[in-house]
């Protein structure tokens, strides 16, 4: 099965993301690399990388789809990918999907037995998504949501 | 490098980035999310723990570098982090690769082509990791002009020393250069126009290092 990974500035913010899909998805592995290897708000390369190899390990070499959060966490992703050994990096395919609802979406998907390709696909498009509905009325400029 | 002086300039950076803590803060505050200074002091305080604690300063010159930016990349936390981080890193690989050094130093002056080499290989990195370029407001716009001045008094045959103070003063004229520019990378770029009129913490941050390795070089 996929197993999720999920980078961010915040451990506590991952780890409740992590318990949100838990219930979503109980089955899917998840490993969370959130914060510095002091435990303070930032992205940690070395962090990062433990939790591929261990998602890797989790998902019994079926693969890892990766959702990130803002900033530096893209900087720190980079860095880490280049570390895996090229068959790890072969099964690892980071997602620009949003972090909640993408991990949510990815994650229901891989407890269906989906590819890792499917799965990274249907986390991607939680970024075309809207969440207000087209009528939603207070909108500061007036315009409708979805365009 | 000599590595002598390696580690010297290290533990001198660490010093220098801890008296910059409060500056460097409230240079992020301004345009940021004001973190700057409180990141950079955390990682080098763990670089320096590591020089003093594990056989890290013991290697040869390209793994104290690999080392210092595995250090920086596991601590410091925001992009600066994995910027340095994989700056440091590549300049140390760059030394376990023949190039072009000894072209521009001299084949006689093995110092100061590897530190070309070295230092050529970490901003090349940096550029390449942020997608950044010169003029955007960023590290870049010290650590650009520095690294050419730098090699460019190696070039002339000048010592590390005069070559090391020659970047210091261009990555601090880059620093003040900064001011007016519009931030496009990172949490300043938030800001728009409004990130006009502050020096960028990563500029003032680089040049710090930079003035920290002329005076290593000048106590040497």
């Amino acid at each position: 099965m996929i197993a999720l990974a999920l980078v961010g500035h915040s451990g506590a913010l991952l780890d409740a993301l992590r318990a949100m899909v838990a219930q979503a998805a109980p089955a899917v592995p998840v490993l969370t690399a959130g914060g510095t290897s002091t435990g303070n708000l930032g992205t940690s390369s070395p962090g990062i990388v433990a939790a591929l190899q261990a998602a890797l390990r989790a998902s019994q070499g079926d693969g890892v789809v990766v959702l990130f959060d803002l900033g530096s966490a893209v900087l720190a992703l980079e860095v880490a990918l280049e570390e895996l050994e090229p068959v790890d990096r072969a099964r690892v395919a980071v997602s620009d999907g949003p972090l909640v609802e993408g991990a949510v979406r990815a994650a229901v998907e891989a407890a269906g037995g989906a590819s890792l390709a499917q799965v990274c696909a249907v986390a991607d498009r939680e970024r075309a998504t809207a969440k207000l509905p087209p009528d939603w009325p207070d909108r500061p400029d007036g315009r409708a949501v979805a365009e | 490098m000599n590595e002598h002086l390696l580690v010297r300039w290290l533990r001198l950076a660490g010093a220098r980035v801890a008296a910059a803590r409060e500056l460097l803060t409230d240079l992020d505050a301004a345009i940021g999310d004001g973190d700057h200074g409180i990141n950079m002091d955390r990682g080098f305080r763990e670089l320096v723990r590591r020089l003093d604690e594990s056989h890290l300063a013991d290697g040869p010159p390209a793994s104290i570098l690999e080392g210092a930016g595995r250090a920086l990349l596991g601590t410091v936390g925001g992009a600066s982090g994995a910027l340095y981080g994989r700056g440091f890193q590549r300049a140390g690989a760059a030394l376990l690769v023949p190039g072009d050094g000894e072209a521009v130093a001299g084949a006689d002056r093995a110092r100061e082509a590897s530190a070309v080499i070295a230092f050529g290989a970490a901003v090349q990195a940096i550029a390449a990791l942020g997608r950044a370029a010169t003029g955007e407001k960023t590290m870049l716009d010290a650590l650009v002009p520095s690294c050419a001045a730098f090699e460019a008094a190696v070039g002339a045959r000048a010592t590390f020393e005069v070559a090391a103070r020659r970047a210091a003063e261009a990555a601090e004229a880059g620093a003040e250069a900064t001011i007016p520019l519009v931030a496009t990378k990172g949490r300043a770029s938030y800001l728009g126009e409004r990130s006009i009129g502050h020096r960028d913490p990563g500029a003032v941050s680089s040049a710090i290092l930079l003035r920290a390795l002329a005076d290593a070089a000048a106590e040497g």
